[in-house]
């Protein structure tokens, strides 16, 4: 049974690996120094070099709790006068509790960095205050996640992995249609020509009626942003209101790669790969707490927090890869539906300038951690549409 | 039993209080009792401003001396007793008329204070007003509107943040209902003001330096303890108040899932409520399974209160089964006078005033109970005592309400109703049961 789901599982995954940009696409070679200002470049790479180095502290840390948490943890069961799934709550939500107290001075220095170069304008008392509220919501989740598995592995015992992994695909599918109506304050544009062009650009990538929504985020930062989100009818594009305010062809691209994700089913493929993931990691933490009794038993529960963070950094750098490789998709579809290099070229240009984004990064961190292309890959990308149409 | 509240009472505060009240009241005089209490508060004003005036003298010669000098003292102590006879005439605590002076055991609620200015701390005056910051917040909740001396020195301020009605004036407010239908104060009504009266005292004595020991909210600390009237809905309280500071920090989002929970299952409570009213409308007692159900949501709130309050140490359950350190022990069911039962929701108006003013001060509890844990590893036991008592009280209206009992919420205050029942006895061993373990072969 396993080597048949194992080979169904490669099987999905060369499927949904497969994108429409073509594979004989070339990019130029490009020199960031000839692409970019050399000041706004040297903003943008010493701005990034300072996050990542950050990053990759708080990474470190987690590590470091969840690994001494994994082993101590257990102690905090005296906390507890609930039964063994209340307990296991208590154990999940101590152990993000501390993971948040190691982080809190990394996202603090980060925050100062991106005050100090005014990518955010958010107070550090709104920040904290917004962080430790933001982690209830992440103890919702957590507990809801462990009363699944723990449920399932206290009546099913050892099998509890299979209809566990089954019922977060079916959960992160709930979530991600119910998405769209939860998020409060997006409103329409007020301007009729972005809408009548929103409309124009969905209708031209296939995916007609899908509506433009905006998000008034001004008041905490000038970072440019924009996503696509929902399933079916709850299906939306979103453009922050910092990055409508960039040139018009601008955001047109921006919006056509927007739909250009909703065109080519990037949010299904996205629960797709979660599904392709959660099942044999759900295993190995089955088979990781099986010492301590299973997952029925709270014991398991700090140990099944820090084998699930091992995971997710093992797997990063494939679902960073496909992320990127649905973002070049996004790039190529908006391309050939705006039919505007220039403007695509504009647009990664004032990305660079405006949000700091390092338009070239280490190829190692590129490699394990980001979601996007480069600027610069982007770039070529437009460069070779535009030779590819001459 | 280590870590109770029976093994660790408090002890008696340096600042008491004396009832020799009656519960006989005038009708007449209550019934116009705040017009007769005019000349009073004009003369309290004129004796405020002079203690406001006099304050900064009373602090500097106490930090000089190590303690406060006899005349200012006297001064300090007779307008204190004052304070509190005013008070106590006012929120209908006591029947008399009282002098004007605040001489000692010249009225039926008084204030017994420390006989002989006794040597203090330096650095407790230096800081005494920052000190007394809390106690005089929970002094506002508790006796409302200023309590005894609440015009005092600089209190303007610290009255904004806890300037609700307060326990002692919502009381006051449905006694001078009920005394005029029966010409009698309830007695719990009276214990709660006395006990409201008694803290108001403490903290003001703390603040005008005529005690440096710390105010105490355990309901036995400045009353006399009374013995509670019994009640189907008791409290049990074996809490250890030792907190471990992690989970206090995260205490409130640490409670998420259960306020969730909690949620859920209310409306699902008030459902089963309403079949409740209906069948012990017709049968005269609430169904024992349905009486079940709602006695272990009252169980689980009462649990999940003290667990963020912080009067209660350990992650409660999810289900409200009984164990939990701040627990209640709930009678079975029984027979219930139909009317009673008919009119239910408006008898529970009264108790829910009163809850909802009571509930204002064990907040104010739990906000010092949070901070004095994440210091110093532990509750203090008479701030737990007001917030068990508040969820005592909370409990009984519950239970009221919810038809788990007819009796009515009893006010009074009191930590514990009685200790939890002990565990059952280990049987001892068969002689055909085998025996293992170190030394048995």
């Amino acid at each position: 049974m396993l080597a048949a789901l194992t080979a169904a599982g490669i099987v999905a995954a060369a499927h949904l690996w497969q994108t429409t940009v073509p594979g004989d696409l070339r990019l130029p070679h490009l020199q960031a120094s000839r692409e970019f200002p050399a000041r706004d470049l040297h903003r943008a790479e010493s701005f990034e070099a300072f996050v990542r180095v950050t990053f990759l502290l708080s990474q470190a840390a987690l590590v470091a709790v969840l690994a001494v948490y994994a082993r101590r943890g257990t102690a905090f069961m005296r906390e507890s006068a609930a039964g063994p799934i209340g307990t296991g709550f208590l154990l999940g939500m101590l152990g993000l509790a501390l993971v948040w107290l190691a982080r809190l001075p990394f996202g603090l220095v980060d925050l100062w960095w991106a005050r100090r170069h005014d990518v955010v304008h958010v107070g550090y008392v709104e920040w904290f205050v917004d962080d430790f509220f933001g982690l209830g919501g992440k103890f919702l989740y957590l507990c809801l996640a462990l009363l699944i598995v723990m449920g399932l592995a206290r009546l099913v015992r050892q099998a509890w992995w299979i209809p566990a992994a089954a019922a977060f695909v079916g959960l992160l599918t709930l979530f991600t249609f119910t998405g769209p109506y939860l998020v409060p304050d997006l409103h329409a544009p007020k301007a009729r020509e972005l809408r009548a062009e929103a409309a124009r650009l969905a209708r031209r990538e296939g995916v007609a009626g899908v509506p433009l929504r905006i998000e008034d985020v001004h008041d905490w930062t000038d970072q440019p942003n924009a996503y696509a989100f929902g399933l079916g009818p709850s299906r939306r594009v979103v453009l922050w209101d910092t990055i409508a305010r960039f040139p018009r062809r601008e955001v047109r691209v921006v919006m056509a790669h927007e739909y250009g994700h909703i065109a080519h089913h990037h949010i299904a493929k996205g629960i797709g790969w979660f599904g392709l993931v959660v099942l044999p990691a759900a295993l190995l933490v089955a088979i990781a707490t099986r010492r301590r009794g299973g997952l029925g038993e709270p014991a398991a529960v700090p140990l099944a927090l820090f084998v699930v963070v091992i995971l997710q950094l093992a797997t990063g750098p494939l679902q960073a890869a496909a992320t990127r490789r649905y973002e070049a998709e996004a790039d190529w579809s908006a391309l050939r539906t705006a039919r505007d290099p220039v403007a695509m070229r504009a647009l990664f240009r004032h990305f660079t300038a405006r949000a700091l984004a390092d338009p070239d990064p280490p190829g190692w961190f590129h490699v394990l951690f980001d979601d996007h292309p480069t600027g610069l890959q982007r770039i070529a990308m437009a460069d070779a549409f535009a030779r590819a149409q001459r | 039993m280590a870590g109770t509240d029976a093994a660790e009472q408090p002890p008696r505060a340096a600042v008491t209080i004396v009832n020799r009240d009656d519960l006989q009241r005038s009708r007449w005089t209550v019934g116009f009792r705040l017009i007769l209490a005019i000349p009073l508060l004009l003369w309290f004003v004129v004796w405020t401003i002079a203690a406001v005036l006099l304050a900064p003298v009373l602090w500097i010669a106490t930090l000089v001396q190590g303690r406060p000098p006899a005349g200012l003292r006297d001064f300090y102590a007779a307008y204190v007793r004052f304070s509190v006879h005013l008070y106590a005439y006012m929120s209908l605590a006591a029947n008399p008329y009282p002098g004007f002076l605040g001489a000692a055991s010249s009225y039926p609620v008084d204030v017994v204070l420390p006989e002989q200015p006794a040597e203090q701390g330096r650095w407790g005056i230096a800081f005494r007003l920052l000190l007394a910051l809390p106690p005089l917040l929970l002094a506002e909740a508790l006796a409302g509107g200023g309590g005894g001396g609440g015009g005092a020195a600089g209190s303007d301020d610290w009255s904004v943040a806890a300037n609700g009605p307060g326990v002692l004036t919502t009381v006051a407010v449905l006694a001078w209902f009920a005394i005029l239908a029966r010409g009698r104060m309830p007695s719990g009504f009276e214990a709660l003001q006395t006990y409201a009266l008694g803290y108001a005292a403490q903290a003001y004595a703390y603040l005008f330096l005529l005690t440096d020991r710390y105010p105490d909210s355990h309901p036995t600390a400045a009353a006399p303890q009374r013995a509670l009237a019994p009640h189907p809905i008791a409290l049990t309280l074996s809490d250890d108040p030792r907190r471990n500071r992690l989970t206090v920090a995260f205490r409130l989002l640490l409670a998420l899932p259960h306020i969730v929970w909690i949620t859920l299952w209310a409306i699902v409570a008030a459902i089963v409520a309403i079949v409740t009213w209906f069948a012990a409308l017709i049968t005269g007692r609430p169904p024992a399974a349905l009486h079940a159900f709602l006695a272990r949501f009252v169980r689980y709130s009462v649990h999940l209160g003290a667990f963020i309050y912080v009067a209660g140490g350990p992650f409660p359950g999810f289900l409200g089964e009984p164990g939990y350190p701040v627990d209640v022990e709930i009678g079975p069911p029984a027979e219930q006078s139909r009317w009673v039962t008919a009119f239910r929701l408006i008898l529970a108006i009264p108790a829910l005033v009163v809850g909802s003013a009571i509930g204002g001060a064990a907040l104010l509890a739990a906000v010092g109970a949070w901070f004095a844990a994440l210091f110093t590893g532990r509750v203090p036991l008479g701030v737990r005592a007001l917030i068990a008592y508040s969820l005592r009280y909370s409990a009984q209206t519950s239970g009221y309400l919810l038809l788990l009992t007819e009796r009515y919420p009893y006010s009074a205050p009191g930590p514990v109703d009685r200790e939890p029942a002990p565990e059952p006895a280990p049987e001892p061993p068969t002689p055909e049961a085998p025996l293992t373990g170190p030394g048995v072969a």
